[in-house]
């Protein structure tokens, strides 16, 4: 349905014309010399206030102290701050005040002209190119003409090939799918390494656990991003999910903290609902039901750390986890 | 140059050295031609400016903050003045911030610079993007400019993402972990280009002096050297215009670069890093020692990139977990592949094509230099609107825990709320706004027929009450009656005279279609035979606005 | 300075007037009304005391804990919450609960010290369990700031946020704000493990860690150094703030550099 409105077929032209610059209106500053003056005042003043600002930023800086408190920080930075504002927008205010009340804003009017350069200009250009290839002899050379192409699009390998070769270190993409974790390996308090009894935990009690041993790792927080697991004591009538022999200890249940989203630590425990919620991008898992995903953008549940009991009753892993931790990728189950 | 009869010693020797300078530079030449260039005057084009000098200030700030921060992931431990880390381990990046914050005269105020400078960076070049959308200043010449731009935002956001990484404190490095999480969702060589970005496993050693060289070398000279091209093609092309009378497409009206320009711009500088410094001087930003050191363990409750990534994090928050796909063994996380590489692609990809997209729809092949306002294209102006609705959408949705927490809703009803509307949303503005952008040009035509109401009332002898409208003047009726509105394409018929099918009808009928979506339904401008009707017919007294009526009752209004 | 006199009734009066009796008001709630801290320190716990607060547990909570506090649909068993649980959940207000449900905000306290005290005394004496801490316990001069951040920083800061200014949970459940939580309470709260909080049990964060923890959030609370807070809530006020005042400010600039001047 057009909306078309206009009238057809009368003698009148059909498009108005433009009227032409509308006429000067002076300036009061224009017209009255005291205005002038007054105006010039205002922009002396203002460059005065920034010289006033750029001396209280000195004084500040030599009288006083940065520490190791917040207060003498803060007074610092305050003072420092706003001496350094003042200069800068004493300036900028003063050399705008100026350009608007004092100089001389009559407007003025020039012609365009089209970007493109004149036919004689192109046909010279044109020329110019034509004469050049014919002086470069390079026509009916084909081979030539390959040779060059060639050889300047093959040595850039010779900067990325090392370039790209190096910058991946060992290139063992299959470390991402094992962790530090081994049977035997107790599980400690994150970040003290104090081993854990399961009797110190209660229900609803949860530690953020990593493995013994972490500190002498030759890349401890490379390990530590893998390796980092969730411990959760539920009532054992709780938990829905099959735990089978040497996954869980009364209750007790261990799963990897890396959410399977795109890596972030998943560590808001709720103990009234079970559900464990990433504060990055809120997937929600479930820890009574194998940590499955209950809400958000993840897809897999965490994976879960077999944990047993030791004859001190310490907590112990069973084997490293059964899957890659963490993000997806390409190869995860390959 | 032959000296003139300058006689004060400061003449004397600026002319000595423009003679110096001339002899070696020829400079002389662009002196001539550039000194006296006339530029237009509008505050929105001013936008850019701040842009521009918010970067400046980036530089600065920049360059002081260099000369402290050490871009290394050695562990060591804290032996500075803030009590809460003492003792504690963290990189040498995290401690020469810290030294940086609370041990170096001036260094918190230059990291607060440097980090609201980055912010209004980002918050200028997209604000200034919008303008230049909206009045259509992308057009032909300026296609160009247009992908500079471009380019320069994608840099903008690149910039501000290895420079907000390089404290290596929980916050951004989580962030980090984000990145090598979407990272490795490529498909095929998704842990391979993680291993290449982050030197082997995360958090490795290298990353760090990585984005350290990416945030101080490479980013910053592609920044430079794009905006160089940038101002050089504004100053080419010379600067686009508003409608207004006497100025066309064939001149520009403005006022001279030296002074005006050179005295606007320039104290224009002083004003945005005096504001930036301002705001450093009162407002904390990014305070790395509350967050504590990068560990992988753990991570705060608000974990938010900066505000102009807020629209990726959305996207991964709103995206539902069932896409990832599993085929013939091999894993394709598409809910983290839509979000983070599609889904962007797609909305800022369809800004970067979109002058060459409205010139192939139009046909248009003239050169543009006055400014379209917005209401005469309504489809530009509308899908606009629509796009910058879906990224406030998805703004909204990666803050949708403190909305949860300051609104007292529940974040899972929010996340829901936002995976309906970011669908629903653009939608629903994009209507809105056409018909608003038709409603406004029709009230222009209003306006040009009929005038302004004038508040007085004439009373007839008949008794019959109406309103004189003032009549626009000249000026006023020419910005609303100038534009040359965009129609439906008009292509040659399918067969010539003789009845042979023309090739390439097939593709001009499509274009032809698309432009009558874009513009079959359209308000024409007033023609001045429109207007004499409307004279003709008018039945209210048309008073000058210095005219007092002769003849007819005037029982008028009150008035100051 | 004609036109001030000539207007005598500003039409902007009222609205000073009013921003002005606003601003009066406000002041003399927040200095004459302030809520006084609940001070738990423990003293002698008496037979009377047991029974007092079994009357006070009959009238105000047995309705949702059931009458032996054994459990109901409603509301869990207290038996071996202990007098900590207790003194937190009444002393923050939080217990007497207006409706049942996963989250228990913080309301107006409704007993005065003594009668919470009793409560205490009784819940306590219905089953072995975590008991107040002593002043001693709690107080934050002689707790490890720099152990209680480190310690905050893994077990609390992801649902409470890195220093303590709060954070979502799930479904409109939410943790808190800390900054005007006492030391006993928060104490508490680590012991018992209140409503979604996990329990942090003495073994795992040990009664002096937990002091290390109070003394951090009383000894980083307000700590400021670079200016205005803005909420603590990182990144996204910021990002507001930035395009607000920051940009809001260049603009306004740019409005007057381009207007016609007079």
């Amino acid at each position: 349905m057009s909306t078309v409105e206009r009238d057809e077929g009368t003698q009148t032209p059909d498009r108005f014309e433009d009227p032409g610059l509308p006429q000067h209106t002076p300036r009061r500053g224009d017209l009255d010399p005291k205005q002038n003056k007054k105006s010039e005042r205002i922009v002396l003043a203002l460059f005065a206030l920034s010289s006033l600002g750029t001396v209280g930023f000195l004084v500040a800086y030599f009288a006083l102290p940065t520490g190791g408190d917040a207060t003498t920080i803060f007074r610092s930075n305050v003072s420092l701050g706003l001496g350094l504002a003042f200069a800068l927008l004493g300036i900028g205010a003063a050399a705008i005040h100026w350009s608007k009340a004092i100089m001389n804003n009559h407007e003025r009017v020039e012609a365009r002209h089209p970007m493109a350069s004149p036919p004689e200009v192109r046909e010279a250009a044109v020329k110019n190119l034509t004469d050049g290839t014919e002086d470069s002899r390079i026509s009916r050379r084909g081979l030539l003409k390959t040779a060059l192409v060639g050889s300047v699009a093959l040595f850039p390998l010779t900067i990325l090939v090392p370039l790209v070769g190096e910058v991946g270190e060992d290139w063992n993409v299959g470390a991402l799918k094992h962790t530090m974790w081994r049977k035997g390996l107790k599980l400690t308090v994150d970040p003290s390494g104090r081993p854990i009894k399961a009797s110190d935990l209660q229900v609803g009690s949860v530690v953020h656990v990593i493995p013994e041993g972490l500190d002498e790792a030759e890349h401890p927080l490379d390990e530590k991003a893998k390796a980092v697991v969730l411990l959760v004591r539920l009532n054992p009538d709780d938990i829905r999910s099959e735990q089978g022999d040497g996954w869980s200890y009364e209750g007790i249940i261990a799963f990897s903290k890396i959410c399977t989203h795109v890596g972030c630590p998943v560590a808001l425990y709720e103990q009234q609902t079970h559900h464990l919620l990433c504060p990055c991008h809120q997937s929600t898992f479930d820890v009574a039901d194998g940590a499955r995903v209950v809400f958000g953008p993840a897809r897999r549940p965490l994976p879960q750390l077999p944990i047993a009991v030791d004859d001190e009753g310490y907590l112990v892993a069973q084997d490293d986890f059964d899957q890659p931790i963490g993000a997806s990728f390409w190869e995860r189950l390959r | 140059m032959s000296a003139h009869t300058t006689t004060t010693p400061t003449a004397k020797a600026a002319g000595a050295t423009a003679d110096w300078l001339d002899s070696r530079t020829g400079v002389g030449y662009a002196v001539k031609g550039l000194a006296r260039k006339l530029f237009p005057e509008h505050w929105s084009f001013m936008l850019g400016e701040i842009a521009l000098y918010s970067f400046i200030t980036l530089l600065i700030s920049g360059v002081f903050l260099t000369l402290f921060f050490v871009p290394s992931m050695n562990e060591i431990h804290y032996e500075g003045p803030w009590e809460a880390l003492a003792g504690a381990q963290m990189s040498e990046a995290y401690a020469s911030t810290l030294r940086l914050s609370f041990e170096v005269r001036g260094g918190l105020l230059m990291r607060q610079v440097h980090h609201w400078a980055a912010l209004v960076f980002m918050a200028a070049i997209v604000t200034h993007m919008m303008r230049v959308f909206f009045t259509g200043a992308f057009r032909k010449p300026r296609e160009v400019n247009w992908i500079i731009g471009f380019v320069l935002l994608t840099l903008g956001l690149a910039a501000g993402f290895s420079g907000y990484s390089l404290p290596d404190d929980v916050l951004s490095g989580n962030g980090l972990r984000i990145a090598e999480g979407i990272t490795r969702a490529v498909p095929i060589l998704g842990s391979y280009a993680a291993y290449f970005i982050f030197g082997g496993e995360f958090p490795g050693q290298d990353l760090i002096p990585r984005l350290y060289m990416v945030h101080i070398l490479l980013v910053p000279g592609l920044i430079l050297a794009l905006v160089g091209l940038h101002l050089a093609f504004v100053f080419l092309h010379k600067h686009t215009q508003f409608p207004g009378s006497g100025r066309s497409n064939s001149n520009v009206v403005g006022y001279p670069f030296f002074p005006i320009y050179v005295a606007k711009a320039g104290g224009f500088f002083f004003i945005v890093f005096g504001v930036i410094s301002l705001m450093a001087a009162t407002m904390q930003i990014n305070p790395i020692w509350n967050y504590g050191p990068y560990d992988p363990s753990p991570v705060s409750a608000g974990a938010q990139p900066d505000w102009y990534m807020l629209f990726l994090e959305g996207a991964l928050r709103l995206m539902p977990g069932q896409a990832e796909i599993v085929i013939g063994g091999f894993t394709i996380p598409l809910n983290v592949i839509v979000p983070g590489m599609i889904l962007p692609v797609l909305l800022l990809g369809s800004l970067a094509i979109w002058p060459f997209l409205e010139a192939y729809v139009t046909g248009d092949r003239r050169e543009h230099h006055v400014l379209d306002r917005p209401r005469n294209v309504p489809f530009r102006t509308a899908f606009g609107v629509s796009l910058l609705t879906a990224f406030l959408v998805l703004v909204l949705a990666g803050s949708n825990d403190l909305l949860a927490t300051h609104f007292n809703l529940s974040i899972n009803d929010i996340t829901w709320a936002f995976r309906v509307l970011v669908l629903v949303a653009p939608a629903i503005a994009f209507w809105v706004t056409r018909r608003l952008c038709l409603s406004l040009q029709r009230k222009d035509r209003e306006l040009v027929l009929h005038g302004h109401e004038s508040a007085r009332i004439v009373r007839f002898a008949s008794g019959e009450y109406v309103e004189v409208h003032t009549p626009l003047d000249e000026h006023e009726r020419w910005i609303r009656v100038q534009h040359e509105p965009l129609r439906p394409a008009v292509i040659e018929p399918a067969e010539d005279a003789r009845g042979v099918r023309r090739t390439g009808y097939r593709k001009d009928r499509f274009r032809q279609r698309l432009s009558q979506v874009f513009f079959e339904e359209r308000v024409e401008p007033v023609t001045p035979s429109e207007y004499a009707a409307a004279q003709a017919h008018r039945l209210h007294a048309e008073i000058e606005p210095d005219d007092e009526p002769a003849q007819i009752s005037a029982g008028s209004v009150h008035q100051d | 300075m004609k036109s001030l006199a000539v207007r005598r009734h500003d039409r902007r009066a009222p609205l000073v007037l009013l921003a002005l009796a606003l601003a009066l008001m406000g002041a003399l709630y927040a200095t004459a009304v302030a809520p006084s801290r609940a001070d738990a320190s423990p003293a002698q716990v008496g037979e009377e005391d047991v029974v007092a607060g079994g009357r006070l547990f009959e009238a105000n909570c047995a309705s949702c804990h059931g009458p032996q506090a054994t459990g109901t649909d409603a509301a869990p068993s207290l038996v071996g919450v202990g007098a900590a649980a207790v003194d937190f959940q009444v002393g923050t207000g939080r217990m007497p609960m207006a409706a049942s449900g996963p989250q228990a905000p913080v309301k107006p306290v409704q007993f005065d010290d003594e009668q919470i005290r009793r409560l205490a005394a009784f819940v306590a004496s219905l089953g072995p369990g975590p008991s107040i801490p002593t002043a001693e316990q709690v107080d934050p001069a002689l707790g490890d700031a720099a152990n209680g951040m480190a310690i905050f920083r893994t077990n609390c800061a992801m649902c409470h946020n890195a220093v303590g200014a709060g954070g979502a949970l799930s479904q409109g459940k939410f943790a808190p704000n800390l900054w005007e939580s006492s030391p006993t309470h928060v104490f508490e709260a680590m012991l018992t493990g209140p409503q979604s909080m996990p329990v942090f049990g003495d073994p795992t964060i040990t009664p002096e860690e937990k002091r290390d923890v109070i003394a951090f959030l009383e000894r980083q609370g307000g700590q400021n150094p670079g200016g205005l807070d803005l909420g603590s809530l990182g990144p996204v006020s910021e990002g507001l703030w930035a395009w607000i005042v920051g940009l809001g400010a260049c603009i306004a600039g740019a409005v007057w550099i381009g207007a016609r001047s007079s």
